[in-house]
C-alpha cells in the first residue's frame, strides 16, 4: 500500500470507526471522505481510479487522518466478499458504509435510445450496491449494529424523459434501500437514503438542460453527515429538494406527460 | 491433523458474515466487531487456525471476554469463542488436583472443589473469568505476597499452536514456553487444558481483620507489616481525598481457618452457605442497584461515598466470611459497572517496588485532582516477583484506579495517563496487561526491557510464524514492539 498512513489503535480514550466509502475517488465520494476523515474516523476508499484514491489517501493521511484505497469496478461482483473481508480486517471492523458509485450516461435526446448506457448506469447505480450491501448487511444485522448510506438521486423519484436509464437505476436503488432499512431496523441497524439535486461535481457536466440550485458536494457532505449522527432515514441535500419532488411527485401524470425535463 | 471431513466441509461453506458481531471490554468503554466462532473441541481450533490462513484473517482466544481492556478482542477478524470447552475433566478430591477444560470458569471449578474442602488457589476479584484467560494474563489474588500468581499452581497445560502442534507444557517439560505462554495473553497459542493444585481449606469461612489507614504512608505500611500474619490483605484507598489524607483508606486481612477452629465447619463447607446473597441488606435487588449508584458516579458524587464509606470504616473489626463472599465481593452487584453511563470505564493499575510506591501514588493521585479527573475507585494489593516472561509483578504493591470515561473527559483523561505511565516509569515500576487500556509499545518496551522482547519475539516466530495469532492488543503493543 503506498503510504500506509500510521496505525490507528481503537482505544477506550481514543475511540474510532471504520467507514467503507465506495465511489470515493471524486465528487461527493471524495468530500465525504475528506469530512469524515477529521471525526476520527479510519477509511477505506473504493474506486476504479488508483491514481486518484492513492492521491486522496496521501492528502488525509498527511492530517493525521487514517484512508487506505482499494481500486475496484463495482462490477466486479464476484470480488466483492474478498475485497469486503480484506478491508474489514485491515480497518479493524466496519461501522458504516455508503455507496456513492455512480454514473450518469444520458442517451442523448428526448427521443434517444441507448440499452448499453442504460445496461451501464442499472449494473453500477443498482447492482453494484447491491452487490455490495448484500454481504454488508449479512454483517450488520448479525452485529445488531452499523450504519447503510446510499446515495440516491432526485431523479429517481420520477421516471422524466430526459433519462430513463439513470431514473430506474436510482428508483431501484431507493427501494432496494427501503426494503433493507424495513429489514434492519429492527436489528439495529441504520439505514439513511440520500437523495442530491445537483452538486457540482464531474457528473454535473453530463447533465443536460437546466441545472437549478446547485450546491458543491462539501455541502452535501456536510448535510450527510448530519443526518448519520442524527439517524435521519431519507435526506434530500439541498433540503429545498424535498418540496420540489413533493411537487413533481403530485404533478398528474397527464401533465408530465407533456413536459420537457 | 485428521479431523472430522464433514465437520471441516461444514465449516468452510459457512457463512462467516452471520458471525459478525460486536463485543465489548469489561467496562463497556471499548466496542469491537469480529467474526465470533465457538470451539466446542480441540479439533474446532484447528479448524480456526486453518480457516484464518485461508482468509488471510488473524485469530484471537476470548474467554469470558471481561479483561478491562482489548486482550480478548480482534477487530475484523476472528475471535474463538472458548466458552464452549467447559468440562472439568477429573477432580481428585484426595489429592486436590483437577484437570480442567480451558472455558471452565472459576464459579464452576471452586462450586466442584470446595465441598471436598479445596478452593482455588488464586482467584481474580470476579468468578466470572475462564481458566484459558486466567493462564492468559496470568492472574494475581490477594494473597499474591503469599503464594504467586495463578501460573504458579498450574502442574502441566496442553494447547495448540498456530501452527498446528499440540504442546504439553510444565515448569520442567518445554519450561520456556511454560512460563511465556502463561502470562502471554494468547498471542503464542490456544490453552486447551490445564491441570491445577487447589488449596485445603477446613472451613467454609475466612476470617478478616478490618481497619482504617490515615494516609498513603500508613496504607503501604499496613500492607507491608501485616501481610506476613495473614493469607490474603487487600486495600481500599480513597483516591478523592486530599492534603494529609491522601491515601487514606481501609485494609482487609483474611486468614484461612486452622484445622478445628471452625466448630460448625460441616455447616459452613456446604455449596448453600457460600452462595452470595440475592438481595443487598436483604431489601434491594441487586440488580436494580446499578441504576441507583449512576446518579453518585460524577466527581462530587463520588466525594460523598467515598467519604461515607472512610465514616464507616473508621469501626476496626474482626469477623468471618464467606469464602466466596470474601473474594467476590464485585460479583455481589451485577452489572455494577453499567452505573458508570455511556462512556463505560477504564482502570489503570501500576505495579511498584516498596520502595518507590509511596511517592509516586502520591504524585499520581495529586495529579489526578488537579486535572479535574479523579479516580473514582482505588484498590492496593501487596505482590511478590515471579519467573513469567511478561510478568507485571514487583516486590512491592499495586494500585488499582478505576476512571469513569466520558465523551468530555477522553482528551484529560489521556494525558493524565500518560503522565502516569511516566511516573511509574521513572519509579521502577510495571503494568498488566489484562487492564490497563492506553500502554504503549514504547512503555511496554521500556519496563520489560530488550531481552524479554527480544525472548517473546523468538517465541511468536517459533509458535506463529504466520502470525495467525493477533488481537487488538497484540497489534497496540507486541506488533511492531521494536527491534
Ligand atoms: C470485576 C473484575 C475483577 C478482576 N479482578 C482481578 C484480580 O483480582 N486479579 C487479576 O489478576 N485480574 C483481575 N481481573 C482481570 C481478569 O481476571 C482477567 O482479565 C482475565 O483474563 C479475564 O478472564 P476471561 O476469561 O474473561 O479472559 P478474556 O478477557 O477472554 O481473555 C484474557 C486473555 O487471555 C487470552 N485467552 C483467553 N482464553 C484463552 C485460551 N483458551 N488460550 C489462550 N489464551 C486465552 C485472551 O486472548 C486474552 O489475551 C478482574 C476483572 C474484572 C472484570
Ligand atoms: N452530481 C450530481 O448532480 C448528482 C445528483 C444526484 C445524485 N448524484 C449521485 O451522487 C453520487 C456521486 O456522484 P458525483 O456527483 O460525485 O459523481 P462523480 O464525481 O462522477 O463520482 C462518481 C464516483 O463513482 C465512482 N465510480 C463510477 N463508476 C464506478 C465503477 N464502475 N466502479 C467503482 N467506482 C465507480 C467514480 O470513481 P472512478 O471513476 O474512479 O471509478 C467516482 O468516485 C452518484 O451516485 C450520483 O449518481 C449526483
Amino acid at each position: 500500500m503506498s503510504d500506509s498512513p500510521k496505525p490507528a489503535h481503537r482505544t477506550p480514550l481514543t475511540p474510532r470507526r471504520c467507514g467503507l466509502i465506495i465511489g470515493a475517488s471524486g465528487g461527493l465520494g471524495a468530500a465525504l471522505a475528506k469530512k469524515l476523515a477529521g471525526q476520527e474516523t479510519s477509511l477505506a476508499l473504493v474506486a476504479r481510479s488508483k491514481d486518484k484514491l492513492d492521491a486522496l489517501c496521501r492528502q488525509i493521511n498527511a492530517k493525521g487522518g487514517y484512508a487506505l484505497a482499494y481500486p475496484h469496478d463495482v462490477c466486479d461482483y464476484d470480488k466483492v466478499p474478498d475485497l469486503l473481508r480484506k478491508i474489514v480486517a485491515d480497518l479493524g471492523g466496519l461501522d458504516f458504509v455508503i455507496y456513492a458509485a455512480g454514473i450518469n450516461l444520458p442517451p442523448g435526446g428526448i427521443d434517444r435510445y441507448n440499452f448499453e448506457n442504460d445496461r451501464l448506469m442499472v449494473e453500477v447505480n443498482l447492482i453494484g450496491a447491491m452487490a455490495w450491501l448484500t454481504p454488508v448487511a449479512e454483517m450488520f444485522q448479525a452485529a445488531g449494529a452499523g450504519q447503510i448510506v446510499g446515495i440516491g438521486s432526485v431523479a429517481g423519484d420520477r421516471g422524466r424523459v430526459g433519462n430513463p436509464g439513470y431514473n430506474t437505476s436510482k428508483a431501484g436503488l431507493a427501494t432496494y434501500l427501503e426494503a433493507l432499512r424495513n429489514r434492519l431496523t429492527r436489528r439495529g441497524v441504520h439505514v439513511l437514503t440520500v437523495k442530491p439535486g445537483f452538486m457540482n461535481t464531474e457528473m454535473l457536466k453530463a447533465a443536460q438542460g437546466a441545472t437549478p440550485f446547485v450546491i458543491e458536494p462539501e455541502k452535501a457532505a456536510e448535510d450527510i453527515f448530519k443526518a448519520m449522527t442524527k439517524r435521519k432515514q431519507v435526506i434530500y441535500t439541498a433540503s429545498l429538494w424535498r418540496w420540489i419532488m413533493l411537487a413533481i411527485q403530485h404533478t398528474p401524470s397527464f401533465i408530465f406527460r407533456r413536459l420537457t425535463f | 491433523m485428521s479431523g472430522n471431513p464433514e465437520a471441516s466441509k461444514a465449516r468452510t461453506s459457512m457463512n462467516l458474515y452471520e458471525t459478525f458481531t460486536q463485543l465489548e471490554n469489561f467496562g463497556h468503554s471499548l466496542t469491537s466487531s469480529c467474526y465470533r466462532i465457538r470451539a466446542t473441541n480441540t479439533e474446532d481450533i484447528h479448524e480456526a487456525f486453518q480457516l484464518a490462513k485461508r482468509l488471510g484473517l488473524t485469530v484471537t482466544a476470548r474467554g469470558t471476554g471481561i479483561s478491562y481492556n482489548d486482550a480478548s478482542l480482534n477487530g475484523g477478524n476472528i475471535v474463538l469463542d472458548m466458552t464452549g470447552m467447559d468440562r472439568i475433566l477429573d477432580w481428585d478430591p484426595a489429592s486436590g488436583v483437577v484437570r480442567c477444560e480451558a472455558g471452565v470458569t472459576l464459579e464452576d471449578l471452586w462450586k466442584r472443589v470446595e465441598p471436598d474442602g479445596w478452593w482455588p488457589p488464586v482467584v481474580s476479584g470476579t468468578m466470572k473469568t475462564t481458566l484459558g484467560g486466567c493462564l492468559g494474563a496470568n492472574i494475581h489474588g490477594k494473597n499474591n505476597f503469599r503464594v504467586g500468581t495463578i501460573g504458579e499452581h498450574v502442574t502441566e497445560f496442553t494447547a495448540i499452536l498456530p501452527t498446528g502442534a499440540r504442546v504439553t507444557c510444565s515448569p520442567q517439560k518445554n519450561a520456556d514456553l511454560f512460563y511465556a505462554m502463561i502470562g502471554g495473553l494468547g498471542m503464542l497459542g490456544v490453552f486447551t487444558t490445564m491441570t491445577l493444585q487447589m488449596k485445603r481449606i477446613y472451613s467454609g469461612l475466612i476470617e478478616v481483620d478490618a481497619w482504617h489507614v490515615k494516609n498513603l504512608k500508613h496504607q503501604l505500611d499496613s500492607l507491608l507489616e501485616h501481610a506476613p500474619d495473614h493469607d490474603y490483605i487487600v486495600g481500599w484507598l480513597d483516591t478523592t481525598a486530599r492534603g494529609r489524607s491522601l491515601g487514606r483508606g481501609q485494609i482487609h486481612a483474611g486468614r484461612n481457618l486452622r484445622e478445628g477452629e471452625d466448630a460448625q465447619a460441616q455447616e459452613t463447607m456446604k455449596l448453600t452457605y457460600q452462595h452470595l446473597p440475592d438481595r443487598l441488606f436483604g431489601v434491594m435487588p441487586k440488580a436494580l442497584l446499578h441504576y441507583f449508584m449512576n446518579p453518585f458516579l460524577n466527581n462530587f458524587g463520588v466525594r460523598l461515598i467515598n467519604a461515607a464509606k472512610y465514616m464507616t470504616a473508621l469501626r476496626d473489626h474482626t469477623f468471618r466470611q464467606s469464602h466466596a463472599g470474601f473474594h467476590f465481593l464485585l460479583d455481589y452487584v451485577p452489572d455494577w459497572e453499567r452505573s458508570f453511563g455511556r462512556g463505560g470505564l477504564i482502570q489503570y493499575q501500576s505495579f511498584l517496588p516498596k520502595e518507590t510506591a509511596e511517592n509516586a501514588w502520591r504524585e499520581m493521585l495529586v495529579l489526578s485532582h488537579r486535572r479535574g479527573t479523579p479516580s473514582y475507585l482505588g484498590v492496593t494489593k501487596r505482590h511478590r516477583p515471579d519467573k513469567f516472561l511478561l510478568t507485571h509483578a514487583v516486590d512491592g504493591f499495586s494500585l488499582a484506579m478505576d476512571f469513569k470515561v466520558s465523551d468530555g473527559n477522553r482528551a484529560t483523561l489521556g494525558t493524565l495517563l500518560k503522565d502516569f505511565d511516566r511516573i511509574v516509569l521513572e519509579a521502577g515500576g510495571r503494568f498488566y496487561f489484562a487492564k490497563n487500556s492506553e500502554t504503549s509499545a514504547e512503555t511496554a518496551r521500556a519496563f520489560l526491557g530488550e531481552g524479554v522482547i527480544a525472548k517473546f519475539k523468538k517465541l511468536k516466530q517459533r509458535c506463529d510464524p504466520n502470525n495467525l495469532l493477533e488481537s487488538d492488543l497484540y497489534r497496540r503493543i507486541f506488533k511492531d514492539i521494536g527491534p
